[in-house]
């Protein structure tokens, strides 16, 4: 079937997006088996996969609709925590370490999608700075929220006890005999069985990726991108802002539900303090820094800047002024156009509008 | 033939379908402002009509009231004999009315045919997650909109700009492809909002073949806001003159050319005499 150029262009560009996230999956997983990778660095691979499809999620907030979200980690611990109930929750029923952690990532995708559902109803009314005020501060609603809850799971079923005043505490929960305290309020979740793979995180990724990229490069994907360029123009051809502000945000959230879930998954102790406004700063460097739209930059912003801190370790003291003063020399460099030449053409890039 | 009704500009084409727009003591306010007010029109099918007046009386804002961007605080548009009050724009668009705005609007980031493509959105229709899981729709559709797409760009010979990104282009071609994207919503009534502004003689004359070959290909009616007289006169059937939100005068061209009271709207009132 014949395809226009700018479709050849945009799906080669696709490719290699995929063929370099496959690539580096094998890379890596090659270094694990022989043992080349030290303990401090296999801890580094389920984190950056959820930060990876944390900014790819953003990016299709922030770069594709054009719209400054700033809660993003609240979508990332809604996951982590419906994530970590629903597989502490079936330990007993379901043995298989792969498939709770699918039902995990599946649960707090659509638990973090409702709620983007939820939120989006009063926030995408708004725009620009008020939109980014508002779900800055529903990132610091869940947050609070998530503190108050209190669920354990026995073999009566789910408890859940939402404790507003902080009059309660795990022993309210009344569980039976060889019941299990899943999250203990303000403790977080405690006891979880790790459960989280690299190869899950691969996984996930590669779904992101499918997800984003064929929303981007289908109808619903223009649409979008027309409600970014210009709102008014998409209204005065029929596009129904409204309909396509909510499938971005709520796709957006639901990926970064995922990212949660898996990311809870990696760690026996979880705070809900963990998911606050810095993190989504910190996701919000990332898909900028990789270039709003550009989904291949997302993908190497978050991974770079997630393994700086950690390689910078030997600078001990300097190491924050060394991860600042690069960060600055990225910004520079990322907006240099005769770098952003001298990459064009090493790298193929989709051209013909779309900035993906 | 049907009596003309004395508000219509120019007798209908066909008598037995209803006008494609009827507009009936259409106005709004702007706190104390009266904008608009008591503007009637009628505007059969396949008519080409212009819409003129001196800046700031008001023709935009009749076109926004028309794509219900204002409500109007009084008075009614029927499109199709459908009334468009309580619709959004983007229903109203579905109904059957399409613009090109003064200041242009494209999607400057997109490529020129993504732009037109969008304009295709409710027309090559598939749904979102068919989009997500290439299914046989989305490949069947996107063919389709691509192919469409192509043929309406070929009417201002643009389909060789289909890849290039639309805020690239230079002011003619962006003011075309505005054009060719209201087309691809597949309107009954095109609202053009200066479409000449910034062309030379030439493009225009270009224009003005282009605009009656629209009409006539696609049997569709066009309302032209403009200022460029030779254009107006050229290809307008009826004329209608807003000066200060009212109508001072309506008609054929030649009516309206020898009209003292839009001679002196625009011009002035003459000294002494």
């Amino acid at each position: 079937m014949k395809t226009t150029l700018a479709e050849k262009k945009a799906s080669r560009a696709d490719f290699f997006t995929y063929l370099g996230v496959i690539a580096v999956f094998l890379l890596i997983s090659l270094l694990r088996s022989q043992g080349m990778l030290n303990r401090s660095q296999t801890g580094l691979l389920v984190p950056i996969c959820c930060y990876i499809v944390m900014a790819v999620s953003l990016n299709l907030t922030v770069g594709i609709l054009g719209e400054l979200s700033l809660g993003h980690a609240g979508f990332m611990s809604v996951g982590a925590f419906t994530g970590v109930t629903a597989a502490m929750a079936l330990l007993d029923f379901l043995p298989s370490d792969e498939l709770r952690l699918l039902i995990a990532i599946v649960v707090g995708m659509l638990f973090a999608a409702i709620i983007g559902f939820l939120i989006g109803i009063p926030v995408l009314r708004l725009n620009g700075d008020y939109l980014a005020i508002v779900t800055l501060a529903f990132g610091e609603i869940i947050k609070e929220l998530i503190n108050c809850l209190l669920v354990g799971v026995d073999s009566a079923g789910l408890h859940v006890i939402f404790n507003y005043n902080g009059a309660k505490n795990a022993d309210d929960l009344n569980l039976l005999e060889g019941g299990r305290v899943i999250i203990k309020g303000a403790q977080g979740a405690t006891g979880t069985k790790t459960i989280a793979t690299f190869t899950a995180g691969f996984l996930l990724i590669l779904f992101t990726l499918v997800i984003v990229l064929n929303l981007v490069r289908s109808r619903a994907g223009r649409a979008v991108m027309a409600i970014r360029d210009n709102r008014i123009a998409a209204e005065s051809v029929g596009i129904n802002v409204t309909r396509y502000k909510m499938t971005a945000f709520v796709i957006s959230a639901g990926l970064a539900g995922g990212a949660g879930a898996l990311y809870g998954l990696n760690y026996s102790n979880l705070l809900a303090t963990k998911f606050d406004f810095n993190t989504s700063i910190l996701v919000l460097v990332f898909v900028v820094l990789g270039g709003l739209g550009n989904i291949r930059g997302s993908i190497i912003a978050a991974t770079v800047l997630y393994i700086l801190p950690e390689a910078l370790r030997s600078f001990r003291d300097y190491r924050m002024l060394i991860y600042a003063i690069v960060l600055i020399v990225v910004m520079l460099t990322t907006n240099n156009d005769r770098l952003k030449a001298l990459f064009g053409k090493i790298i193929p890039h989709a051209k013909g509008g779309e900035r993906v | 033939m049907v009596p003309v009704p004395s508000d219509a500009i120019i007798p209908q084409r066909d008598s037995d379908k209803p006008p494609v727009l009827e507009c009936s003591h259409l106005g709004i306010d702007f706190g104390g402002l009266r904008a608009v007010d008591d503007f009637n029109l009628t505007l059969g099918r396949t008519e080409i009509a212009g819409l003129i007046g001196p800046n700031g009386a008001g023709k935009t804002t009749i076109f926004n009231l028309l794509t219900r961007v204002y409500s109007p605080t009084r008075g009614t548009v029927l499109i199709d004999g459908f009334d468009t009050a309580g619709k959004t724009t983007e229903q109203v668009n579905r109904m059957g009315i399409a613009r090109t705005f003064q200041n242009i609007r494209l999607f400057s980031n997109l490529s020129v045919e993504d732009n037109v493509k969008i304009g295709l959105h409710n027309s090559e229709a598939y749904s979102t997650i068919a989009g997500l899981l290439r299914l046989p729709s989305f490949w069947r559709q996107e063919r389709a909109a691509h192919e469409r797409a192509l043929e309406l760009l070929s009417i201002f010979h643009m389909e060789d700009l289909a890849n290039a990104r639309a805020g690239s282009l230079p002011y003619g071609a962006q003011r075309r492809l505005e054009i060719v994207r209201a087309l691809a919503t597949n309107p009954c009534l095109l609202l053009l909002d200066e479409p000449a502004a910034g062309m030379n003689p030439s493009e225009t004359s270009e224009l003005m073949e282009n605009i009656v070959k629209i009409r006539d290909t696609f049997q569709i009616s066009v309302l032209l806001i403009e200022h460029d007289m030779n254009l107006v006169m050229g290809i307008c059937e009826g004329i209608c003159v807003l000066n200060f939100g009212r109508v001072i005068a309506k008609g054929t061209p030649d009516a309206i050319r020898s009209n003292p009271a839009v001679v002196e709207a625009y011009l002035g009132k003459k000294k002494g005499a």
